[in-house]
């Protein structure tokens, strides 16, 4: 199982196993992590599961379909070079040890 | 921030309003009541992954049991209201239980309408609001179903995109003489049933119900129309809308026409009594009073009652917005169509993605947007800014909406020269 650690906007620090294959948002919403709010519930729609990622994994994620880019325009707290929306990125095996920061923001 | 919150329904809306006092660093006690059993959970998954099984039921919990210990949300699930005390600000569960308020926040939501025709409850006749709906209809759809679905409106088209892909046989009846009447353009409404039919699905419009019919054991056999016409059916879904669920303002004595009727801050004749979502008829900034059925009404509104509720009342302003997914197409609506007497497409409907824009005059109302997530964001962006682009601007796929609107917007003051 991959381990996903979020740091909030507050510093404090997360670190949570999920099942391979799960997405950063789903896998905050199922252990209660509250800097990701995930308002249109993982379709791609609203821009408020919003991360970034830490820059030594940023390479290693799957490319952005244009949606995901279209829709980092819009977040709440501004875009930097390794936004992502974590509901497009599914966590594998592969990426066991992620880390993301959280924004101030996401609404 | 210490007063007492008790807020009546556990939908979006409901949830959204605890989520969100605490967030602004509410002290008091909230209660977040639902008549449903479980967590608060997500209804546009219903209709959807829900209905095609490609989620499982508790995958659309809001958030997990843990959140709701953890910001101390007494949530009361299974509850009906059994009495409100304005005087006295108390409201009674079915519990027995009785909780004070300073607040009381009506999130009630909706109720399916029900079939006014014979037959309309036999078995095999139901209708999609709740996860037990969705689960129930899920179960009964295989590739061998015959579903007929009344009413061609959102939750209709999107059960029979779920249940064809699902690969049963499936028809489309609507009244009306065209698919979502109301909710949706012309071109918009004749680009979805293109793709229904693409899929295999058989629409009829101007398709007037006379019963169900009977299959002698009490379970439904098909739909008979009025001209006589029987179509044999395993399943028929009713999608013919909902009505405001506002028995408990009633049973409070508050004003209610075809919702709970609010001011511009959310607010009922109560002050101390706010409705939101679904359940609630508010005043657009055009003066004209809307309810509106949408999970961005429902949470934008929350947060604003949650921001009335520990900072102060202002006017609620948002645009609003809508998203159904049917066959591929990912349709974004922004705004209202109430109105619109012309429309420009931008894009080819026969491409990857378009938009119709929809003006009534010159005035820009409504932007649909299908497979175009970037002009959905700036449409709304162009509504928020009450800035009508020239039809020829939009027509034109090489203009970009957002420098359109960057260009004209007044200049910030520190760019002043």
């Amino acid at each position: 199982m991959p381990t996903i650690t979020y740091i909030e906007a507050d510093g404090e620090q997360h670190e949570v196993a999920v099942a391979a294959g799960t997405t950063i948002k789903d896998a905050a919403i199922a252990n209660g992590i509250d800097g990701i709010v995930a308002e249109c519930g993982g379709n791609a729609m609203c821009a408020t599961c919003h991360v970034y990622v830490d820059p030594t994994w940023a390479d290693r994620l799957p490319a952005m379909e244009p949606v995901e880019d279209e829709l980092l325009e819009d977040t709440a707290s501004p875009r930097e070079a390794t936004s992502r929306l974590g509901c497009q990125v599914a966590v594998g095996d592969d990426l066991d040890g992620l880390v993301v920061r959280l924004p101030e923001a996401q609404e | 921030m210490t007063g007492a919150v008790v807020i009546v329904g556990a939908g979006q809306a409901g949830f959204q309003v605890a989520a969100s006092l605490r967030q602004r660093g509410h002290q008091g006690p909230v209660t977040l009541a639902g008549d449903e059993p479980g967590l608060p959970y997500q209804r546009p998954p219903l209709s959807k992954e829900v209905l095609a099984g490609a989620a499982a039921p508790e995958t659309t919990a809001l958030r997990p049991e843990a959140f709701f210990a953890k910001h101390d949300i007494a949530l009361r699930s299974g509850q009906q209201v059994v009495g409100v005390d304005r005087d006295r600000r108390t409201v009674t569960l079915s519990s027995g239980a009785a909780l004070d308020y300073d607040h009381l926040v009506l999130a009630t939501g909706a109720r399916p309408r029900a079939l006014p025709k014979p037959g309309a409850d036999l078995d095999g006749v139901l209708a999609l609001r709740t996860l037990d709906d969705a689960v129930a209809i899920r179960d009964r759809v295989t590739a061998d179903t015959r579903v007929v679905v009344i009413g061609a409106g959102f939750i209709g088209l999107e059960v029979a995109a779920g249940a064809r892909k699902r690969g049963a046989e499936v028809t489309v009846l609507e009244v009306a003489p065209r698919v979502m009447g109301r909710a949706l353009s012309a071109p918009s409404a004749a680009h979805l049933v293109g793709r229904h039919e693409r899929a295999g699905a058989s629409i009829r419009t101007g398709a007037r119900i006379g019963r169900i019919a009977d299959d002698g054991h009490g379970r439904a056999a098909g739909v008979v129309l009025a001209g006589g016409e029987l179509l044999h059916a395993d399943l028929v879904i009713v999608g013919v809308g909902v009505a405001p669920a506002t028995d408990v303002a009633e049973q409070a004595g508050l004003p209610v026409d075809d919702g709970v009727l609010v001011d511009a801050t959310l607010r009922t004749e109560d002050p101390h009594i706010w409705a939101i979502g679904d359940c609630c008829r508010f005043p657009l900034p055009s003066g004209q009073h809307v309810r509106l059925e949408s999970v961005q009404n429902a949470t934008d509104q929350a947060r604003a009652v949650a921001a009335a509720i520990t900072g102060g009342p202002a006017p609620y302003d948002a645009v609003p917005w809508f998203w159904t997914d049917q066959h591929d197409a990912k349709l974004q609506i922004a705004g209202l169509l109430d109105g619109h007497d012309r429309t420009v497409l931008r894009g080819d409907p026969d491409g990857d993605g378009h938009s119709v824009f929809c003006y009534a005059g010159e005035r820009l109302v409504a932007v649909e947007s299908i497979n175009r997530p970037r002009d959905h964001l700036a449409a709304r962006k162009l509504l928020a800014a009450s800035f009508s682009p020239r039809a020829e601007d939009v027509a034109d796929d090489a203009v970009d909406l957002r420098e359109l609107l960057a260009v004209t917007a007044p200049a910030p003051p520190s760019a002043a020269t």
